[in-house]
């Protein structure tokens, strides 16, 4: 059994919105919802779902971007929440994060040697400029730019070269876990699968342990050893890939995997879809008990009457749905 | 019997830019039938966009299109702006990737609607508004009487999107271009608007023609595909065999670098380097250089687009008539 990394207990992420009217008081909106996880070393998480379930505000909210309002996040044991923002800064040389846009992400006004050289600057301030110079030229390397671009800036680069810009700056530390939050999501297929391929390399390479945000479950198939599904910001699954894809269990896994497009036409013709009724619904109002009993085809009365807790149903597999627990 | 009723022949499009002209589509040929779903499939910059935005009229000030686009025997572009406005939205319409920019947000849904109707066919308001909301409730909107009185923003992205296609459709157009109209949505969603095409087609009479990079909708919906690269169709097929037996290498590539959701794959095989540059074409296939079966022909001769089978087209130097793999 790998050592744990990261265990996340019970952490929860609110933010405070407008009440709907000029004298009405602020509400607030529960974007991440008692989740809690062991992330080992060296296994990536999938952290799954639709628009609004939280997942981007997990992701950062393990790293303090965004300061969680509860819940407890122990880093190789030690309880980040109490440390101070410049103890947290120092801190995040271990955890990197890539984001979404490259390009937005990167600073337009820097070259991209400055900006992959940034992360050595805070945290390796010993290192001569000769000494970062060469660092840099390794990173650049292994992420497949060559070292002759080092003094261009970012609007020269394509998407796929600005994510590997966003991927060498993540690295550079040698951080020991990476959130990767939709990192391939505004790339054409042809350079997606270039950037997956690169992060299952730097995975294998350096032992990273990654948290992989995506919307994407064939992404997820990939690249997850793990796979964490959210639902207006509860876990209503978490299991082994294997488990996952085999056989879901929750009903929303289920939806969800059912869902998605095969590029096969005879396997489209052929499957059975799952089909959801309406949105999910506002997080601002969600529905009592299980949030997803609204579109549920499986629920019950009971459902409304209390929040689901995650249990376990099979061997490495989760899940928070006790009507499809209770029947099996 | 198959009835074609758009045509394109030489459609070429070209913009003017401060670094010079680009032609971001090349002498593309199409023939679409009645009642048949065609999809259009590339990445940024193939140009399977800007095809129909000439079509339809709606190339940017620095854009201009030639050749030909034949709707039922009238070339929509040698039409005046104003004569194109009376085919527009009664003959050909179109839905977009994002609902949000399709509907004037200061309009309520009703609005929207039965403009449409009232312009093209004279409805009086009240018959206007009875059609409109059949149409509401034939695209899956619940609760379509309350929906009517509403303002885009109230809607939901998929919503919003299902509103877009009842206004499309509110005059049963001939043929409906959909440019990615599910990748702005939610997995859960796109898969209610897919379902909503589907029923459409076996419904209606009218051609679609399904703008997307996404392999995974098109094998779901189209009954054909065209690939297209740097501008120009590379591969036509039926769609079945076109994910069985692709020949254009381009094809080949993208599918082995899609991920799948139901197989377990080691990894992905991408397509080395990145699309080239409009600019500065290659001389030869503007494949070539990421082309993992390229020869040095390749670099010299472009490759024009041939029959190759029933119904196939490919345009690559390796690939002949009738079974023989590039080597």
């Amino acid at each position: 059994m790998s050592q744990t990394l990261l265990e996340v207990q019970d952490i929860r992420t609110e933010f405070p919105v407008s009440g709907g009217g000029l004298f009405q008081p602020r509400r607030r909106l529960r974007a991440v919802n008692d989740v809690s996880f062991i992330l080992r070393q060296g296994e990536t998480l999938g952290v799954v779902g639709e628009s609004g379930c939280g997942k981007s505000t997990l992701g950062r909210s393990l790293l303090r971007l965004i300061e969680p309002s509860a819940g407890r996040v122990l880093w190789q044991g030690e309880d980040i929440a109490g440390l101070s923002p410049e103890e947290m800064r120092l801190k995040r040389r271990d955890m990197q994060m890539i984001f979404q846009d490259p390009i937005a992400s990167l600073d337009p006004r820097m070259t991209i040697g400055d900006i992959i050289a940034e992360p050595l600057t805070v945290f390796e301030r010993s290192l001569s400029k000769a000494e970062r110079r060469s660092r840099v030229l390794d990173v650049m390397d292994t992420v497949g730019l060559s070292g002759d671009m080092l003094n261009r800036y970012p609007h020269e680069f394509s998407g796929g070269q600005a994510q590997r810009i966003g991927i060498a700056r993540a690295i550079i530390t040698r951080p020991k876990l990476v959130v990767c939050d939709e990192p391939v999501s505004a790339l054409d297929v042809s350079i997606q699968a270039q950037i997956i391929n690169l992060l299952q390399e730097l995975k294998r390479k350096f032992g990273l342990t990654m948290i992989f945000i995506s919307h994407d479950l064939s992404i997820m198939r990939l690249i997850s050893d793990r796979i964490m599904v959210l639902y207006l910001g509860r876990v209503v699954e978490l299991a082994e890939k294997s488990a996952l894809f085999a056989d879901p269990k929750h009903p929303y896994t289920r939806a969800l995997l059912s869902a998605a497009p095969v590029p096969d036409p005879k396997a489209a013709r052929a499957r059975q879809r799952i089909m959801l009724r309406g949105d999910p619904p506002s997080p601002l109002d969600p529905p009592s008990g299980c949030a997803f009993r609204t579109r549920c085809p499986l629920a019950e009365e009971r459902c409304a009457q209390r929040v689901q807790e995650l249990e376990t149903v099979a061997e490495g597999q989760e899940i928070a749905c006790e009507v499809v627990a209770g029947s099996l | 019997m198959r009835k074609s009723i758009f045509k394109s022949e030489d459609l070429t499009v070209r913009f003017d830019t401060p670094e010079g002209e680009v032609q971001a589509v090349s002498g593309l040929n199409l023939d679409i039938a009645a009642g048949e779903t065609v999809a259009i499939v590339g990445e940024s910059g193939s140009g399977k966009s800007q095809t129909f935005l000439s079509v339809m009229g709606l190339l940017a000030k620095n854009g201009r299109a030639s050749g030909k686009a034949v709707l039922e025997g009238r070339d929509l572009l040698k039409m005046r702006p104003s004569e194109l406005d009376v085919y527009r939205g009664r003959d050909i319409s179109m839905v977009f990737q994002d609902p949000m920019t399709g509907l004037n947000p200061s309009l309520r849904i009703s609005r929207q609607l039965t403009e449409t109707l009232e312009v093209h066919q004279g409805c009086t308001r009240k018959e206007a508004d009875a059609r409109a909301l059949a149409m509401l409730e034939a695209v899956g909107i619940p609760d379509p009487k309350r929906r009517f009185r509403m303002y885009p923003h109230e809607l939901s992205g998929g919503m919003r999107q299902r509103v877009m296609i009842a206004m499309a459709l509110l005059c049963e157009p001939k043929l409906l271009i959909a440019d990615e109209p599910t990748t702005a949505l939610d997995v859960t969603i796109q898969a209610q608007i897919l379902e909503l095409f589907g029923q459409l087609k076996r419904g209606f009479d009218t051609a679609l023609i399904l703008i997307t990079h996404d392999l995974g909708v098109v094998a779901g919906l189209a009954d054909r595909v065209f690939v297209m690269y740097a501008g120009r169709v590379v591969e036509e097929a039926p769609v079945d065999d076109l994910f069985e037996d692709p020949k254009h290498p381009y094809t080949k590539a993208l599918l082995a670098s899609t991920p799948r959701i139901d197989t377990d794959l080691e990894s992905l095989e991408p397509i080395p380097g990145r699309p080239p540059n409009l600019q500065r074409l290659p001389k030869g296939c503007a494949f070539a250089a990421r082309c993992a079966f390229a020869e040095a022909q390749c670099h010299e001769l472009r490759p024009p687009l041939k029959s190759i089978a029933n119904q196939r087209t490919c345009a690559c130097l390796l690939v002949e008539a009738e079974e023989r793999e590039p080597v």
